[in-house]
């Protein structure tokens, strides 16, 4: 955004409870001028029913399940029951020939490795799903078995079976997380990455008073949407049209373009309603590989469908961690070293790091960190909400808490004499008056089994924003108005956000506006991961709106005779500022254009101040989101159960849209980061290599009765960095739970759990309350 | 899932004509075999039976439903005890008025157990007669002792929800709070056979461990089907209590329960108690040196205490499970000082 056409604007700035000023920002002259702060608003800032609620309740809304297309085929895939293995023989011929089968595709051939249970081996596509299994079960595998391993630490072992032979090599493709290459494979061991190290950690821990070190673990979580991953792929000579639950339309049609040679042209991806994706369905995948190879050999359109146990076996995870993590401080509390050494496992995968949790969460000048991915043979991680600083902050949070303990300061002191980020310390003020920390008492001390406690931690991430997003909006000639991206709703209401964001340029409702996404037959829009949609599509949608509601001005402006800068609009009509009399209906003005509609395609403009940090398509805006999250638990000393009582979450998302829509996305993930805390763990059996809890009854979710009274506290954040100034929300709000809820169980039991979940099997062996096994 | 055909049987006698095995040696068969038409099986609220024939466990030739045999779900006062037709959901056992009263400990345990949505479909009957939730014997991957296998996964893996009593080559926990509770208060199954005569057996025989039998967990025969089960009469004076523990609230399976049935003199002391575990062992778990802590004394927090200990005496904790053993003795503790307030 160079160049002199650049015009200043003034821009609302700071926290709203806080206090505002005003900032001058130099912005690009297809911009629209600042939104003042929400109160000013008629639309934008006031909670609004999601506009697919009704339909999503009642069981009108169709998925990606529920698309038919004539001559519709089935595929299922066959997985090896093995953990490791090489592929001696494939024999299909006998499937090939059941009845229904049209096309078989050997995804392991001969030779082939597979590397974890559930890793795919041949996937048929018949006319029904009850042929394709029956044909399934006709194909003939021989393997040869290898040794395998399936935990962290025995894969750490120098004599441990090997997952990746010399010379093999792990992909390292994996969407959201930031993966180095050229790091060293040691055994199973990849690493270290140490990037983020900074000062002279030995010299930070030598400046030391107080010290706090100790092991920290967490479990493989799988994402469970609540959709399974489905594709219908229809390949047919002049194109490909793909149905698919993603959470990236448009970078979807790109690796279809590019793995099956296709122009951009030839591709179009769509997507209907989501039933969840958080982080596993940012890619095509390999099953949406299979479908569309299976369509381009059948002739026809392929469904595929995962069910619940290839869910979990094969459709990514939030890796498994081990962090070790050392914190030097002064007797005033402020820091003066962290080191965390961390071993990870996403399975096969890359991408089992911590991300920059303990790197950036608090000023302190020496820093190193040594992350590592460990190689078991079990299926591949993903990003899952919050990848990175949700295992992240389970340590370094508890580590806090424990410093602050030791130190004798409240562990709210400890942040503010750490902790630069303004937004922060107004959270903690919030949350703190909010959850009664003044009540805090010292661990242990209710009489009785029952003890409570009160505990909090904090979150950090990265305020993402894809520059590559564009909107288009268009004002038809009966002054109906709709909005087009190829952007995807996972489940967020992100069509309601446009639809506020449009109507409030427009002087109309929401319920005036239709909004068409999810298809790249519409302007490219942003994916749904990293929490960057509505940071990336709501300012081109508004700035489209604007540059639109500019060209209904100049055609009007001669039946008002004014300039067209003189008009306005509102409660749905067009009209001279400052002159009630001289107004006319949207729907009346449009009935005078030259054209059937005025139409106009924007792009994401750059963050008024500069970004942070670029990257191709994304960037980093320049201030971090951030939360605090209080949870109030009682734990029964006895049985060991914990039951977290109450959580109040404050975060931060810059200017919020539709706090109804935030409220519900800071619940999710508050309620998953309280499934994470107590309660969700893939089982591995280590002698056969099964997961033995592929399903929803021994992978345990939280539940209503689980589900605690969940205070949301939304900041008012101004920036004056777009044309919005919102950013996202979703992964923020999981980040900081897991660790609120081990601090709380300190406080209230006086023993610190160190590793995920927190089951009453592990709250009684910490009190020491279990006998020792046979 | 395989094809399968569905016929609706219209007495007791008709479905134990109808059907010639039992789900426990219809999942024996040979997988190759047991897709005939030849495996008939019943099925009453289905919930078990459709896992087992979604997980690949079980592949009938053919279902008879038992729901819609007239008057086979009725709750009626019999001999001054109770008879729970067979076919009585959990919803209707937890909330039955008499139950909820006299036998309150029933009552809870099938409000306990599964959803909302299950307990309105599930039934007694089928409730009893459900397989095992062991991670190990529900893959069809892992052909374990219970299917004709050679081994019990569970002794070297993964053991954490496991028997921490009774586990004689075997560590499934039997899975119904129902029948740790019937089995407090002595109740006794109904099975009727195609000739319509009945047998009648206490639910402590009928429930059989691995010791007995390593791949059932009752004395079903083929040729019967569970009719009702009967509640023997109480004294009024009788107080029951049912204490659950699961890793979460809603909809999960017990890590632990008890069931404590009471009876006690004028005087306050304790001349009768029942004490049952479950989820402790492949069968209802009585504990007699706990019920024998209680007998003859006025029950207070010691003495609960003490029944707690006892409960758990002689427990043999696998690997990952010895957890379960404060908690059953919490448990125990916790239902006898609330059965005797």
């Amino acid at each position: 955004m160079s160049g002199d056409n650049l015009r200043s604007e003034k821009f609302p700035v700071g926290i709203a409870s806080v206090g505002l000023a005003e900032i001058e920002r130099r912005i690009p002259p297809d911009e629209p001028p600042p939104l003042p702060v929400n109160s000013a608003l008629q639309v934008i800032g006031k909670s609004t029913r999601r506009q697919d609620g009704r339909a999503k309740v009642t069981g009108a809304v169709r998925y990606t399940v529920d698309i038919k297309l004539p001559g519709l085929l089935h595929a299922r895939v066959l997985r090896s029951s093995l953990p490791h293995a090489r592929v001696q023989a494939v024999d299909t011929a006998a499937a090939a020939r059941q009845p229904g089968v049209r096309a078989v595709l050997v995804i392991a051939p001969r030779d082939a490795i597979v590397r974890y249970v559930g890793a795919p081996v041949v996937a048929i596509a018949a006319t029904t799903p009850a042929a394709a299994e029956a044909a399934l079960r006709q194909v003939r595998i021989d393997y040869a078995t290898l040794p395998f391993v399936v935990d962290l630490d025995t894969a750490r072992r120098p004599n441990a079976p090997l997952v990746y032979q010399a010379g093999e090599q792990p992909s390292l493709a994996i969407a959201e997380i930031p993966v180095a290459s050229g790091l060293p494979l040691t055994g199973n061991v990849r690493g270290p990455e140490t990037q983020g190290s900074r000062g002279n950690i030995d010299q930070g821990f030598a400046q030391a008073e107080m010290l706090v070190e100790s092991d920290y673990r967490t479990q493989t979580q799988t994402h469970c949407c609540m959709e399974p991953h489905a594709i219908v792929a229809d390949w047919r000579p002049d194109g490909l049209t793909v149905w698919i639950s993603t959470q990236f339309t448009a970078g979807v049609r790109h690796e279809l373009a590019q793995t099956f040679g296709l122009k951009l042209n030839q591709v179009r991806v769509k997507v209907a309603a989501m039933g969840g994706g958080f982080g596993s369905k940012s890619q095509l995948g390999s099953y949406g590989q299979y479908a569309v190879m299976l369509s381009r050999q059948a002739g026809a359109p392929v469904r595929l469908v995962l069910d619940r146990a290839e869910e979990h076996l094969d459709s990514g995870n939030r890796p498994a961690t081990s962090q070790h993590l050392r914190i030097g401080a002064q007797r005033d509390g402020t820091l003066t070293a962290i080191s965390l050494v961390e071993y990870g496992t996403a399975g096969v995968g890359v991408g089992a790091g911590v991300g920059n949790f303990a790197q950036a969460l608090y000023t302190c000048p020496n820093f190193s960190s040594a992350q590592n991915d460990v190689f078991i043979n079990a299926g591949r991680g993903s990003a899952m909400r919050g990848p990175g600083n949700t295992p992240g902050a389970f340590a370094m949070e508890q580590a806090m808490d424990e410093l602050a303990d030791k130190l004798g300061l409240d562990p709210l002191t400890l942040r503010d004499r750490n902790d630069r980020s303004p937004v922060r310390r107004e959270e903690r003020r919030l949350g703190a008056a909010r959850i009664g920390w003044d009540r805090r008492h010292a661990p242990g001390a209710d009489p009785g089994p029952i003890k409570r406690g009160i505990g909090m931690a904090q979150s950090l991430w990265g305020a993402n924003v894809q520059t590559n997003a564009a909107c288009e909006v268009r004002l038809l000639r009966d002054g109906s108005v709709e909005v087009l991206s190829s952007v995807q709703d996972l489940g967020t209401g992100v069509a309601t956000v446009l639809a506020q964001v449009v109507a409030e340029e427009f002087g109309l409702q929401p319920s005036d506006i239709t909004v068409r996404i999810g298809d790249t037959d519409f302007p490219a829009g942003p994916p749904s991961y990293g929490s960057r949609t509505t940071a990336s599509v709501t300012p081109p949608a508004r700035s489209a709106a604007w540059q639109v509601k500019q060209m209904l001005f100049r055609q009007v402006a001669p039946t008002f005779g004014v300039a067209p800068e003189q008009l306005v609009v509102g409660n749905g009509q067009v009209g001279v500022r400052n002159d009630p009399t001289r107004a006319m209906s949207l729907r009346a003005a449009a009935a005078g254009l030259r054209t059937d509609q005025l139409s106009v395609v924007a792009s994401r403009s750059d963050d008024y101040g500069g970004f942070r940090r670029r990257m191709s398509d994304a960037a980093l805006a320049q201030t971090d989101l951030g939360g605090v999250q209080f949870a109030a638990v009682a734990v029964d000393t006895e049985t060991g159960a914990i039951h977290v009582e109450r959580v109040v979450a404050v975060q931060d998302c810059g200017r919020p849209i539709n706090p109804k829509l935030i409220e519900s996305q800071v619940q999710g993930g508050v309620l998953m980061g309280i499934s994470y805390a107590l309660l969700e763990e893939r089982v591995i059996d280590q002698h056969t290599g099964h997961v033995m809890n592929a399903d929803m009854e021994q992978y345990k979710l939280v539940g209503v009765r689980e589900t605690p009274s969940i205070d949301v506290v939304v900041l008012e954040n101004y920036q004056g960095q777009s044309a919005t100034d919102a950013y996202g929300i979703a992964e923020p709000a999981n980040i900081a739970t897991a660790p609120a809820i081990a601090n709380a169980v300190f406080n209230a039991i006086g023993v610190r759990l160190r590793s995920l979940p927190m089951t009453p099997a592990v709250v009684l062996a910490a009190l020491g309350s279990v006998p020792q096994g046979s | 899932m395989d094809r399968f055909s569905w016929q609706s049987a219209r007495s007791p006698t008709e479905a134990a004509t109808l059907g010639n095995t039992t789900v426990a040696e219809a999942m024996l068969a040979d997988p190759a075999l047991s897709a005939a038409a030849d495996c008939v099986v019943l099925k009453a609220g289905g919930i078990d039976l459709l896992d087992l024939m979604k997980e690949g466990l079980l592949r009938p030739g053919r279902v008879v439903n038992l729901r819609g045999i007239p008057g086979l779900d009725s709750i009626a006062e019999d001999a001054g005890g109770l008879r729970i037709g067979a076919l009585a959901t959990l919803e209707q056992v937890a909330t039955h008025p008499t139950l909820r009263q006299r036998y309150t400990a029933l009552a809870d345990a099938a409000e306990s157990s599964a959803s909302p949505q299950i307990r309105h479909v599930a039934t007694l009957g089928g409730n009893l007669l459900q397989r095992p939730r062991c991670w190990y014997f529900r893959s069809a991957a892992h052909r374990c002792a219970r299917k004709g296998g050679e081994y019990c996964f569970a002794f070297t893996g993964e053991n954490r929800y496991h028997a921490v009593f009774g586990h004689d080559d075997c560590a499934i926990v039997h899975p119904s709070t129902s029948a740790t509770a019937l089995v407090a208060f002595g109740a006794h199954v109904e099975l009727t056979n195609a000739q319509g005569s009945l047998r009648t057996v206490p639910l402590s025989d009928f429930m059989v461990g691995p010791a007995v039998d390593i791949m059932r967990e009752t004395d079903l025969r083929s040729g019967e089907v569970l009719t009702a089960v009967v509640l023997p009469s109480m004294p009024a004076s009788t107080r029951s209590a049912f204490l659950k523990q699961a890793e979460k609230p809603s909809f999960d399976w017990s890590i632990a329960d008890v069931a404590v049935v009471l009876d006690r003199a004028a005087d306050g002391r304790c001349q009768h108690a029942s004490i049952v575990l479950g989820a402790a062992a492949p069968v209802p778990w009585r504990v007699p040196h706990a019920e024998a802590a209680l007998v003859g004394q006025t029950i207070d927090a010691t003495v609960a205490h003490a029944a707690g200990q006892a409960a758990i005496a002689g427990a043999a904790p696998l690997r990952h499970n010895a957890y379960k053993l404060p908690i059953l003795a919490t448990l125990v503790r916790r239902a006898v000082l609330q059965a005797a307030a």
